[in-house]
């Protein structure tokens, strides 16, 4: 469906990252926000307390970061779009409920503005070292999304994306900005409502009397029924059937654990989504994310000015993997070049998907800074030798 | 492949981010350029040193932050003390004459204007940092006045509209008074475009 | 191999609040002599009593005993992570302000992992309901030491009996800015039920504790005797002061029991406070979350 006008501001605008991102969840749909201030990500929710009262939406800052997930997840199940920001040592207090939110099957958003850690580690200073924190943060099996923008302009664009994700797969979506997107300004266009398509929440048409809460559809995705609409329905952070009840059995966990996850692993290929650029015939491969992905192309630029044949992906849905494409490469390729602003989490996964076939070169940055381009080009060239 | 980076320093309360800020919005919004801006973030001070920096080019800013300074605008002196020797050996220094007393090199044009006096003449001190921005554009031409001027009607509070415009106004005027007619010296626009990245 | 043998000539028997029940979930697993079903029963019987609608209603509980108490109600329920009843809640609440939303959980979870949540909760007089059942230990897991636990009771974690002050917690919440406080002990159906009945009509923080007895755990570390025992002790040692002041009426170690609405103020709650601290300073430009909630819908 098209946006609801209310929320989207039409036009071109210079912005932050923050502000950028908050607009867009409001494009979005998103009218419920519950957070806890903490730099670099703070912005997002000034932007969003500012604009909600008159918009029709509803934001509480809560009294920590615990608080603020478990009320984004209540919030969820009236169908009301809902979601929350933070950084680091915010993201960790989150995990809790981001996994409750993911076992009760809950669309929402959580937005981290990525800064050094780990604990409280560099504020106001940039990193993307909570990228395999994203994934697995919270206990137990689970499979997550998560979005990476390079830009203020994909700051909006790609949290309206996330929020789409979130509301198919019925699943928190993790949008991984860093400080240095968050806190930089470019211009940011903001296209009519009309041309922003928007997911909304499917809701059940099954009468109360036949509804079962977790009845998952071909898609392992099952259907939502909101609070207050009459299906009395029960829902728990316990291992549950299909009605939404507790079975503590190694069989109901099999069942209730594998859907989870498969709903996105099975899913993958339609959520994978990268911009690749030069891999045909290249010797070399970056995989990019993130503000990253930028100072990397100034690296290309020279490396190829030097001969060597550079091609890059860069990842806008960090989570899941493309996998299968990096597989494929990897048998084409001397090497995977991998720079990210931390000791090497994104490069595991190249490493593990190229499985011997082509080698894996990080190039780390351990946060505050962005990388210093001619790292980049050096590893280019030590990789295409 | 234009790149040009600006760092504008002064003192909390001078309206440096403002400034940037809008310098920004007026090249990639109303200018058709792209311009990044960065800022330094640190605890809340009023009065203590500040400083944003824009960088401004024709193609897409890969690389966010800036190197070394194309342009440098100072507002106080202790930015000066801070920032002087980060500018390029050929950049434009840009200053409050009155604040700032720069030690001037040969080789790096400089400008300088009373932009807090003119301010006060206008009734307001706080739209310094307008004034500036009026004079940073007569003097770098790195983007039209029109797009600046746009820039500034739309950035500015409400209400303040007017008084902001004769403030950005009041800084091309003293640009063309001091500089621009007298001639003593060229719009540094050759020095604004920058090397080639 | 088991068969369900039916004989329709004997009349099914049906306790009176099994419709507000998820019977398919009986028998639950609260022990023999627990208080807990104690406190379901009133809560069943109040929203009988009230004749709300039950479509709007949402229970939520965190974990624990008493945290399974969202599970056996046939009501929107939902048992959420420990101590996080009350923000999820919130949630619940604000994105869709015309539900009436009920908190029921234990005192380990409400006022000790949770605790923060329950101060600034109270203190926002934010528009929940919240149903704490004390029964001074952290029974789930095993009777250990609790916030609540009075000195010098014996716990499974304080062996040589609880050295730390505990919480009263009446007065903590009544202090932070709860508009409707109450306490009664299981024995006090008729009293409990009435105040349930209260709570549901009223807005802001209403908050409601009710001790019970953990016959398992803390009367057996304690050698205090069966539930009934605990029960009798109630008799005795409850004593109703409608009106006392919260700071009067902390909780010593089978000490005297004050019992009674402490607290039913007027106030405005989180909810009014802040729709017409907007219509003040924003004017028509404000546009409040509708009662029915922030879903959006496509447009016909």
């Amino acid at each position: 469906m098209e946006a609801d006008p209310a929320g989207v501001l039409t036009g071109a605008h210079y912005f932050d990252g923050d502000f950028a991102c908050g607009e867009g969840a409001m494009a979005a749909g998103c009218r419920f926000v519950a957070g806890y201030p903490i730099t670099p990500s703070t912005e997002v929710v000034e932007r969003i307390s500012r604009r909600f009262p008159l918009i029709g939406g509803t934001f509480i800052q809560m009294e920590d970061e615990l608080a603020s997930m478990a009320a984004v997840a209540g919030a969820s199940w009236t169908g009301t779009k809902s979601m929350t920001v933070t950084s680091g040592p915010g993201f960790s207090l989150m995990m809790e409920n981001i996994g409750l939110a993911t076992m009760m099957e809950l669309p929402c958003v959580v937005v981290n503005v990525q800064r050094g850690g780990p604990s409280t580690g560099l504020p106001t200073m940039v990193g993307q070292a909570d990228i395999m924190q994203a994934r697995w943060g919270s206990h137990g099996d689970y499979e997550t999304i998560a979005l990476s923008p390079q830009s203020p302009q994909e700051a909006f664009d790609l949290v309206i994306d996330a929020f789409n994700l979130a509301e198919i797969y019925r699943t928190p979506v993790m949008f991984m900005m860093d400080e240095c997107v968050g806190h930089m300004s470019e211009k940011v266009v903001i296209p009519k409502p009309e041309e922003i398509e928007i997911v909304p929440r499917k809701l059940t048409t099954k009468s109360p009397e036949e509804f079962l809460p977790y009845v998952p559809d071909e898609n392992l995705v099952p259907e939502f029924a909101r609070a207050g609409d009459g299906y009395k329905f029960h829902t728990t952070g316990l291992t549950h059937d299909e009605r939404g009840y507790p079975v503590m059995s190694a069989e109901c966990q099999e069942l209730n654990v594998r859907r989870l996850v498969d709903k996105i692993r099975r899913n993958a290929e339609k959520i994978v989504r990268f911009e690749e650029e030069a891999t045909d015939g290249a010797d070399v491969v970056l995989i990019t994310y993130g503000i990253t992905a930028r100072v990397a192309r100034m690296a290309i630029d020279i490396a190829r000015k030097k001969g060597v044949k550079v091609g890059v992906i860069r990842l806008i849905v960090v989570w899941p993997f493309p996998e299968k494409h990096i597989r494929e490469l990897a048998k084409k390729i001397k090497a995977f070049v991998v720079p990210e602003i931390n000791y090497g989490q994104i490069a595991l996964e190249v490493e593990r998907c190229s499985a011997g076939n082509a080698a894996t070169r990080l190039v780390s940055h351990m946060g505050g800074g962005v990388h210093n381009p001619q790292d980049i080009v050096d590893a280019i060239l030590e990789a295409a030798k | 492949m234009s790149r040009t980076e600006v760092r504008i320093t002064g003192f909390g309360g001078q309206g440096v981010v403002l400034a940037a800020y809008i310098i920004g919005r007026a090249c990639s919004v109303f200018g058709g350029k792209h311009a990044t801006m960065t800022q330094s973030f640190g605890p809340e001070a009023r009065g203590a040193a500040c400083s944003a920096t824009q960088i401004i080019s024709d193609t897409e800013v890969l690389y966010p932050y800036i190197v070394r300074p194309d342009i440098l605008i100072v507002m106080s002196s202790d930015g000066y003390d801070t920032y002087r020797d980060e500018l390029k050996d050929d950049g434009i220094l840009i200053y409050e004459k009155d604040l700032v007393h720069p030690i001037l090199k040969k080789r790096q044009p400089s400008f300088g204007i009373p932009s807090t006096r003119i301010a006060e003449s206008l009734g307001r001190t706080i739209v310094q940092n307008i004034v500036m921005i009026g004079f940073f554009g007569a003097v770098t031409q790195i983007v039209s006045r029109e797009a600046l001027r746009k820039g500034v009607e739309a950035s500015v509070p409400p209400g303040t509209e007017e008084l902001n415009l004769k403030a950005f106004e009041a800084g091309l005027a003293y640009f063309d008074d001091e500089y621009g007619k007298k001639k003593t010296k060229k719009p540094a626009k050759a020095a604004a475009a920058g090397k080639s990245d | 191999m088991s068969k369900v043998i039916d004989r329709p000539e004997v009349a099914k028997e049906q306790h009176p609040v099994a419709p507000l029940l998820r019977m398919d979930r009986i028998p639950h697993i609260w022990c023999p002599g627990c208080g807990i079903g104690t406190v379901v029963k009133c809560f069943a019987t109040a929203l009988q009593e009230t004749e709300v609608d039950l479509n709007k209603l949402a229970i939520v509980s965190g974990i624990g005993c008493s945290g399974r108490a969202a599970g056996y109600m046939k009501l929107d329920g939902f048992h959420t992570t420990h101590g996080r009843a009350i923000p999820f809640a919130t949630g619940l609440k604000l994105a869709r302000p015309e539900l009436k939303v009920v908190v029921f959980s234990g005192d380990g979870d409400l006022a000790g992992i949770g605790g923060n949540h329950l101060i600034h909760s109270a203190r926002r007089n934010q528009d929940l309901m919240v149903i704490l059942v004390n029964n001074f230990n952290y029974a789930m897991t095993g009777g250990q030491n609790a916030p609540t636990t009075p000195t010098p009771a014996k716990t499974s974690t304080m062996p040589y009996g609880n050295f730390e002050h505990p919480f009263n917690v009446p007065h903590l919440v009544a202090s932070c800015g709860a508009s409707y406080v109450a306490r009664w002990t299981s024995l006090h159906v008729r009293r409990m039920t009435k105040s349930f009945k209260e709570a549901l009509n009223r807005k802001g923080f209403r908050f409601i504790e009710v001790v019970t007895p953990c016959a398992t755990l803390y009367a057996r570390l304690n050698k205090l005797g069966l539930g009934l025992d605990l029960m009798r002790f109630y008799h005795q040692e409850s004593e109703i002061r409608n009106g006392a002041d919260t700071r009067d009426v902390a909780i010593g170690y089978q000490s005297k029991i004050i019992c009674g609405k402490f607290v039913d103020e007027d106030r405005p709650s989180y909810l009014e406070t802040m729709h017409e601290y907007y219509r003040k300073v924003l004017g028509d430009k404000y546009v409040p979350t509708p009662p029915e909630g922030g879903m959006l819908r496509e447009q016909n």
